[in-house]
């Protein structure tokens, strides 16, 4: 699977488990560089929580274990040398949610940014304007930087939250259902964005909506109860899928 | 289906307007109660206050003058007190919610500490005060820097003693705010490669500023009305100045309030005196209140 293109993240024989509840089963699966790559299935099927393992924000949840190897670029990111806070700056991460933080615009972009380095206020001024172009928020709000970022609507603000973890130069953007708060046109908006995002990220995106995996991934994972059940070209898994689970849930006759 | 109020019987009827009237007459009299004392206070203090009240040192052991140093010096054991220990129950409250696992035994012996020091009676704190602080620690300093203003009860071992007894509510109220911070934020810090200190720093306490002032003016408020912790402890009787620096003794308004009403030499001369310090400290009470009130409805708008 996936061979046309260099392999960015792997999962080899991942097991996860939340206290005693194991919530992901032996998952193998290798995600293509620079192309976008969705996982669907009913809620609760862990498809979050393996979309989580990747930057590791699993981490934060009191007694979870992993096992198996979760590699990007050939490194396990759950090896001991392996330094979470240089690795998330390298993971990008979009929420559910959209949740700016209750700063200004301009704050939230230069947010990660201002963390651990030194960075001058022109090539400030010019990471939130090419971050905002590359998010398409530039027009609607380059005359109101300043202001509080949560005057912007949900779409807006869902916007802003990319252009916030594309500014910090990741090489892989995790998008943890984008648009199940947003309304159909702000989803449009998001969608062309990921498409666009794609020439120059690698985008593991989680959703509910099936239609929004076939618009605009290129590969698609089924998850079921803990399992990948098949993982497949996106074309391939909608119009043929191999296994019976997966077309059951594709038709809807499941869930 | 019949909607009428016959289906339900009179005597069920009466039942509930009858709770209804206790539920109502209860809360009347805890009003009229409350009006009451203020009424009383205002109309019997309300003649005595005046500015020489409380600009003035009292005169003639108490029973003529104003109550300048015990105003001056509440001040001073609040704003000592919050400065101890407002910063170490911060503290506590972010370890608490941020660092400890919730489950961990550790973690849970903090909060036992802390329920546990809710419910110990003020005086029992005073009596720690003295034995901790004045005689432990101040018995220690004083015979390491070969001093001995330390070793008696002072102003700063008044401070540090009500730190201790209003830690409690800092710890509670501080973590409370802590908590409201929503995951997501905190999430969406972590996950732009922020550490969990830069997290904490740049985003939970400055979603938790409200909530950590409310706290802190709670325990400010709890501590200025405080009289039995610090009996024993540096508290004094009467001053013809002011603490110079945070080792001397001090006055203050809840003690010299007992000290009229019980130590007096002539109880019924200073009964307007008693009323208008009531008042003081009633007014003082309300004003910090009424500030965390203020600050909370206004951070809450932004």
């Amino acid at each position: 699977m996936a061979k046309e293109y260099p392999v960015k993240i792997e999962a080899h024989n991942f097991n996860f488990h939340y206290g005693a509840k194991q919530a992901l089963f032996n998952i193998n699966l290798s995600i293509p560089e620079r192309r976008v790559t969705a996982f669907i299935g009913p809620s609760g099927c862990g498809k979050s929580t393996f979309l989580r393992s990747m930057n590791r924000m699993n981490d934060l949840i009191d007694g979870t274990r992993v096992d198996g190897h979760m590699t990007i670029d050939g490194v396990d990111v759950y090896s001991k040398d392996v330094d979470v806070v240089t690795l998330r700056r390298r993971v990008g991460m979009v929420f559910q949610k959209s949740i700016p933080f209750p700063k200004s615009i301009y704050e939230n972009i230069t947010y990660g940014l201002t963390l651990n380095d030194k960075v001058t206020k022109t090539e400030l001024d010019h990471i939130v304007e090419s971050s905002l172009r590359k998010s398409a928020l530039w027009e609607e709000v380059k005359d109101r930087l300043h202001h509080s970022a949560q005057g912007l609507s949900g779409g807006q603000q869902q916007r802003l939250c990319i252009a916030r973890a594309v500014a910090i130069n990741p090489e892989i953007l995790l998008m943890d259902e984008p648009c199940s708060a947003l309304d159909p046109i702000s989803t449009g908006k998001v969608e062309e964005l990921i498409t666009e995002l794609k020439d120059s990220y690698t985008i593991v995106l989680v959703t509910h909506n099936m239609q929004q995996a076939g618009r605009v991934s290129d590969y698609t994972g089924f998850f079921l109860m803990g399992s990948l059940i098949e993982f497949d070209r996106t074309r391939t898994l909608f119009t043929s899928p191999a296994k019976k689970e997966t077309e059951d849930y594709i038709t809807g006759r499941f869930g | 289906m019949i909607l009428t109020s016959s289906q339900i019987s009179t005597s069920r009827r009466l039942l509930g307007l009858f709770a209804v009237l206790i539920a109502l007459t209860a809360a009347v009299a805890v009003l009229g109660v409350i009006l009451g004392m203020i009424s009383s206070f205002v109309a019997n203090g309300g003649t005595s206050l005046s500015w020489s009240f409380l600009s003035e040192f009292p005169r003639n052991n108490n029973t003529e003058g104003g109550i300048w140093p015990a105003l001056a010096g509440t001040t001073f054991l609040v704003l000592l007190m919050t400065i101890l220990g407002v910063p170490i129950g911060t503290a506590t409250a972010i370890y608490l919610t941020e660092f400890a696992k919730q489950d961990s035994w550790f973690a849970r012996s903090v909060r036992f500490a802390v329920n546990t020091l809710a419910g110990v009676p003020s005086i029992v704190f005073g009596l720690f005060g003295v034995g901790f602080f004045i005689q432990f620690m101040g018995g220690g300093i004083d015979s390491w820097l070969g001093t001995s203003s330390f070793g008696d009860g002072s102003l700063l071992w008044s401070s540090a003693t009500l730190a201790v007894l209003t830690l409690p509510v800092v710890i509670v109220s501080v973590e409370e705010a802590l908590r409201a911070v929503p995951r997501d934020l905190r999430e969406a810090s972590l996950a732009l490669g922020a550490t969990r200190w830069q997290t904490i720093i740049k985003v939970v306490i400055p979603n938790a500023v409200t909530g950590i002032l409310t706290g802190s003016i709670l325990a400010v408020g709890r501590g200025a009305g405080e009289v039995a912790a610090i009996l024993f402890v540096g508290v004094t009787y009467s001053s013809e100045v002011l603490p110079s620096n945070v080792t001397e003794k001090f006055m203050h308004l809840g003690y010299h309030l007992f000290v009229l009403s019980t130590q007096s030499p002539d109880v019924d001369k200073t009964l307007p005196l008693q009323y208008a310090t009531t008042l003081v400290l009633l007014g003082l009470t309300f004003l910090l209140n009424l500030t965390a009130i203020l600050i909370r409805s206004r951070l809450r708008k932004r």
